[in-house]
């Protein structure tokens, strides 16, 4: 009969061992390394410059990591006026991007089309796009702007993402369990 | 030549062509024929140093008849002086481009083309450039709506009317506090 040993205290592997639910790993890895992707379309990308740089500084989150292409991207960050003309672009940049991915509508515009009550301005990219955070602001301050990605990390590490990854798998476990 | 002989010389070269002389703030103002906007164009340019087309306007008088004004703001780099001509235009006419003229007027037409419908006869390629080809409206007729009218074109892009309630950044005389003055949603009646 083999000895029953328990993980933690064996002297081997001592230290190098956590005990997690594997959704928190999960979580606590996605959302502490979010790659934006900068969606800069009005003013509101200067803030997101500003967020950027020294002064605020949003690598303190792991969100520095401002990628150009869609395919390397975590977050969508829509930051200014959609244009109709613009929008369907918006959203294929946004199809582009590889699950699991979020999206942050930084400012009124990107939110609700803002000011911009005409012809050719989408109203809001929440009708394209599934929105994650909404930023108010006309544009948002660079605080703003990290508080809403600090609501998004909250937001992450709700999510349950083993059984997002592994729907089969989760039933079956399930299954097992009762 | 100075400035003030620039302007006399215009008024000399074109004489009866030049209608309801105009001055405010140092800038001349004259109302042209649409026959004559190329040969006017041309002598500006040539003759009178002319040499810089700073803006092509256009305006919708709705209601009034001939319709549509289109508005030429020219200026001479050589000796700093102002003129703008202005022409009359009816709904079904076009006028006669003067992009070969001066070749930043390429874009000023087709932009009036794309917000007011005017074509320009002659124009080397007049597509919409704010807009997407294929949309319906000419948005900035009068009797275009303010929040816009829907519109779908499959993969190319798609417009709705905007939710307007009242009206954006309407005030009212008031001494009322700005909630009141500017309220979110107001009924149509007022």
């Amino acid at each position: 009969m083999a000895e029953e040993r328990s993980t933690a205290y064996d002297s081997k592997i001592e230290g190098n061992v956590i005990f997690t639910r594997l959704d928190a790993a999960f979580n606590w890895v996605r959302k502490n390394s979010l790659w934006p992707m900068p969606m800069g379309l009005a003013c509101c990308a200067i803030e997101l410059m500003a967020t950027a740089a020294s002064r605020f500084d949003i690598a303190r989150f792991g969100a520095e990591v401002m990628r150009f292409s869609p395919r390397q991207c975590d977050v969508m960050i829509v930051a200014g006026t959609v244009t109709y003309k613009m929008a369907l672009a918006v959203k294929r940049i946004y199809e582009q991007m590889p699950d699991p991915k979020w999206v942050i509508a930084m400012g009124a515009c990107a939110s609700t089309g803002g000011m911009y009550r005409s012809y050719a301005v989408l109203q809001g990219i929440d009708q394209l796009l599934p929105v994650d955070v909404y930023i108010s602001g006309c544009p948002p301050r660079p605080e703003a702007l990290l508080a809403g990605l600090m609501k998004l990390q909250e937001k992450i590490s709700r999510e349950k993402s083993f059984a997002a990854q592994k729907p089969e798998l989760t039933k079956k476990l399930a299954g097992v369990n009762t | 030549m100075t400035g003030a002989d620039l302007l006399e010389s215009v008024a000399k070269l074109f004489g009866p062509k030049l209608h309801a002389k105009a001055e405010f703030r140092g800038e001349t103002t004259y109302a042209i024929a649409s026959t004559d906007l190329r040969e006017i164009a041309k002598l500006c340019r040539d003759d009178l140093s002319f040499d810089y087309l700073i803006d092509i306007t256009s305006i919708d008088n709705f209601g009034v008849d001939p319709r549509f004004e289109i508005v030429y703001e020219l200026y001479s780099m050589t000796l700093a002086v102002h003129l703008r001509l202005k022409m009359k235009i009816g709904e079904d006419e076009t006028p006669d481009t003067v992009s070969d003229i001066w070749p930043t007027a390429n874009w000023h037409e087709r932009e009036i083309y794309d917000m007011m419908g005017i074509k320009f006869k002659g124009h080397p390629d007049l597509r919409r450039i704010l807009m997407w080809d294929g949309y319906p409206f000419f948005p900035l007729r009068k009797e275009f709506p303010l929040e816009g009218l829907p519109s779908e074109m499959p993969d190319v892009a798609f417009t709705k009317s905007a939710p307007l309630e009242g009206g954006p950044f309407v005030t009212q005389p008031s001494t009322a506090i700005t909630k009141f003055r500017e309220p979110r949603a107001r009924p149509p009646e007022l």
